[in-house]
């Protein structure tokens, strides 16, 4: 039961991000709440089959993905918005700061 | 229980078509890559919920190649996308 109410919030943390990828009105934007709340929901999908399967070998195989997910994710992550930024997208007319442009020159 | 967890599968499915929408819609090539970033994420979700569902345990090994590959297929865009080689 425990397996069902994590893969339930998991699943859940993936619309919210999936919603924000939709509605977002800049690459910048679209990333950041699509990354970390995918992430998050996924690593909670995987600690649930952990626990359904429990200390067996897909058990194991599912509790070692989780920090091979959180670290690769966030780093991928972090790596294609520099990407983006030396790319040269602008950013959206509303947004406020830009903290980068002064570190690149 | 087992009904729920296949609207889950199926919802978690549906998600992987709405970054199909922002893959062909996105307007920037950087769109693009950021959509493929998160479909390669959401695989592993219905991976592990397609290993627990039917019992086949070796699904989950699929799951972890599939991050591990995206992760080298997203450096990999990054580093062409920042326009230098991808030795430097």
């Amino acid at each position: 039961m425990a397996a069902i109410i994590l893969i339930t919030i998991g699943v859940l943390f993936n619309i919210f991000g999936c919603i924000g990828l939709i509605r977002l009105p800049d690459v910048y934007n679209r990333l950041q709440a699509a990354t970390k709340c995918v992430t998050l929901g996924c690593c909670s999908i995987l600690l649930g089959a952990f626990i359904h399967f429990g200390f067996t070998d897909a058990g194991i195989k599912g509790l070692i993905a989780i920090p091979l997910l959180f670290f690769s994710a966030t780093v991928a992550a972090h790596a294609l918005v520099r990407g983006t930024y030396h790319f040269g997208v602008k950013m959206t007319d509303r947004s406020v700061k830009d903290d980068y442009k002064s570190d690149v020159k | 229980m087992n009904i729920w967890l296949e609207i889950l599968l199926y919802t978690q499915i549906a998600l992987s078509g709405v970054c199909l929408y922002r893959i062909i819609r996105g307007p920037t090539i950087p769109d693009r890559m950021v959509a493929v970033d998160i479909f390669g994420i959401l695989v592993v979700g219905v991976c592990a919920i397609i290993a627990i569902q039917t019992g086949k345990k070796y699904i989950i090994d699929i799951g972890i190649a599939w991050v591990i590959l995206s992760f080298i297929g997203t450096l990999t865009l990054a580093k062409y996308l920042s326009g230098k080689k991808l030795n430097e």
